[in-house]
């Protein structure tokens, strides 16, 4: 067993130098993920989520940049590399074998050339050394553990012959063939329907405790992180605002935009039909117009003179619930 | 007491689908199948289903923007599908729709000013003089600083853009909205002030609202009825409190079981739905639904149950009275 968590990033800051400026999407973001365990990353969009989980496969193209920061994530062989740093063909090995990724679309991640026998027998091939016989038939091993009915049959047919959610679950059989320590899954199922993404989101939880694998989930559903997180990291304008066990961060959130955030939804069977929800006012701020203190504070209805002034750093409000707020005790 | 705005009968929409030497229709579409319904003056009502279920064809159907195949669509007791030319353009007054997408819904070389005062303008609805103060007062109305109306759409965010959408269907004066996934594009803490926005609208205005949506925590929010369809036939139509707390129909009843609660300590039991929605080309004979259906017997596949009240202004297209 290892105490150590599987990844930890440290102050991460990948921006994207364009011509009308700099964009910090990513601006001083710390986290860790555990052997196992399932960390929920949850904002809206221009967050900094993606960017983030872009930022641990190195599949950031200019003009982005990872500016400053580490990740070190703990290899299959146990070996610690920074992430950051490590050569190309190293990372070339890590990804899909130690670190795989499950994108959003599951209608353009897929190569429409090829059939989904090949493309998942090209990623066995590739990170397992397998002759070209038996990753086919490792490749319909995978698509039957994904949940696909006739799988030998499935397994000549292309991307286009096939619905979303049975896209996804290939695209989840790629990702899982070399049976890595961390999924990073990046709205794994918002092009979905929710028949489907109950599906899946089943799927996934199933296959990471027969594998024991990490998942880092990327989202922006509330409901999702609730069903699926044992903890969560809020972001907002590139960093993170909060972060705990996902019990907690939903009991007693403490953070204002976390509360504002679980205040906009509607709650199932409240019986209180007509009345309004509590919206959050205004909108994300410009990338390029970020306020100087706390990026929240002009939405933020807690917000006093000195949340203009500094970027507060995250307080430790509970057992390892922290928040970055000046006045988390006020909340 | 509830007056009639909208009646819908039979309404049916087919999508040829050509091929073949000499492009002959080589099979349907079946987008939308004997819809019948009726929706009362001043209340709003969501239409749920997932994709491909015909909940946007049978929006767009309603008024005409996609020329349904066959049925009636009466409304304030006119039947609409024979209206013609000007008779229809002026019926168009009365029936407007918000679309889905912020970004692709605004011509983006028009001014949000030219925008909203195109509608004024073809209905000739107010003078060239009158226009500035009414579109004013449609920026006012749903949130918007007059002082915008010299900007172009790219210089608004996906709110913004979806509350100028909003102003431009309401700029006639309709009676009757659809509103189609309007706040779907939008992020979670946006969506909330675009769903108080038309909540506040349609008690101001008392419009009669078609909100189509697939985020059933918005519908139960907002609606005082909710319509399920799936693969192009309504199977259930109730007061939400009713369709959400006991429903009565299996896809119902698995539609809400799946969807995620924001709740970490609600744990509750799943119906999970095997395989995928089938092709609307080739549906299930009978009961479209049979194939996914736990309850479903052999009956199911012989007849198409018919949508039947099975409690005074609750029905359900299922031949089962029990689950």
């Amino acid at each position: 067993m290892h105490d150590d968590p599987l990844l930890k990033i440290t102050d991460l800051q990948t921006h994207f130098y364009t011509r009308p400026g700099i964009v910090k999407s990513v601006n001083g973001v710390s986290l860790e993920v555990r052997a196992g365990e399932t960390l929920a990353v949850v904002g809206e969009s221009g967050s900094g989520k993606s960017v983030t989980s872009l930022s641990i496969m190195r599949l950031i193209d200019p003009p982005g940049r990872i500016v400053n920061g580490s990740i070190l994530f703990r290899t299959k062989q146990g070996k610690r590399v920074d992430l950051t740093v490590c050569t190309e063909p190293d990372m070339r090995r890590i990804r899909g074998n130690d670190i795989a990724m499950v994108f959003q679309e599951p209608m353009t991640s897929l190569n429409p050339a090829f059939t989904a026998g090949d493309q998942i027998a090209e990623a066995i091939m590739l990170h397992q050394g397998k002759r070209k016989k038996e990753a086919w038939s490792l490749a319909a091993e995978m698509l039957a553990l994904v949940g696909i009915a006739a799988p030998e049959k499935r397994l000549h047919e292309f991307p286009h012959q096939m619905s979303g959610g049975m896209r996804q679950r290939v695209m989840i059989a790629i990702a899982l063939s070399s049976k890595p320590a961390l999924l990073i899954a990046d709205e794994p199922t918002t092009a979905l329907d929710v028949t489907i993404q109950a599906q899946i989101l089943d799927l996934m939880r199933k296959l990471q405790m027969e594998l024991h694998m990490a998942i880092l989930l990327v989202t922006h559903n509330l409901g999702v992180v609730a069903e699926m997180g044992s903890r969560v990291a809020v972001m907002y304008a590139g960093r993170i605002v909060e972060e705990g066990r996902v019990d907690d961060v939903f009991r007693s959130p403490k953070h204002p935009y976390t509360i504002g955030l679980l205040a906009s939804m509607p709650r199932p069977d409240s019986g209180g039909k007509r009345a309004r929800l509590d919206a959050i006012p205004g909108s994300v701020p410009s990338p390029f117009a970020m306020p100087p203190g706390c990026s929240f504070a002009p939405r933020c209805r807690y917000a006093l003179a000195e949340c203009d002034a500094v970027i507060p750093a995250l307080a430790e409000t509970g057992d390892g619930h922290v928040s970055r707020c000046l006045r988390w005790r006020d909340l | 007491m509830s007056e009639t705005l909208l009646e819908v009968r039979h309404l049916r929409k087919l999508f040829p689908i050509r091929g073949g030497l000499w492009n002959r229709v080589v099979a349907n579409v079946q987008a939308v199948q004997d819809a019948t319904f009726t929706l009362s003056r001043g209340e709003i009502v969501g239409l749920v289903g997932e994709s491909g279920s015909g909940k946007s064809t049978l929006g767009r159907s309603i008024l005409r923007l996609t020329e349904p195949t066959s049925g009636e669509v009466v409304f304030n007791g006119r039947d609409i599908l024979g209206l013609q030319g000007n008779e229809m353009r002026r019926m168009r007054r009365e029936m407007q729709i918000v679309f889905q997408d912020p970004f692709g819904s605004l011509d983006p070389r028009m001014t949000i000013e030219a925008i909203i005062g195109e509608p004024l303008r073809i209905h000739k609805l107010a003078s060239r003089a009158e226009r500035p103060a009414q579109i004013a007062e449609l920026l006012q109305m749903v949130g918007l600083s007059p002082d915008y109306r010299k900007r172009y759409p790219h210089q608004f965010s996906g709110g913004q853009r979806q509350r100028i959408g909003i102003a431009r269907a309401l700029a006639v004066k309709p009676s009757f909205v659809v509103a189609d996934e309007p706040v779907s594009a939008l992020d979670v803490s946006v969506q909330a002030q675009i769903v108080n926005l038309i909540q506040d609208l349609q008690q101001q205005l008392r419009l009669t609202v078609l909100f189509i949506a697939h985020d059933l925590l918005i519908v139960e929010h907002l609606c005082d009825r909710v319509m399920v369809m799936y693969l192009g036939r309504i199977m259930e139509f109730a007061p939400s409190r009713r369709l959400y707390g006991a429903p009565k129909h299996p896809y119902t009843e698995a539609l809400l079981s799946a969807a995620p609660i924001p709740d970490p300590s609600r744990k509750r039991e799943r119906i999970l739905l095997t395989g995928d929605i089938p092709s609307p080309m080739n549906p299930p004979s009978g009961c479209v639904f049979r194939t996914r259906c736990r309850y479903a017997i052999p009956e199911c596949a012989q007849t198409v149950p018919p949508l039947r009240e099975v409690e005074p202004g609750h029905y359900k297209a299922c031949i089962r009275d029990v689950l």
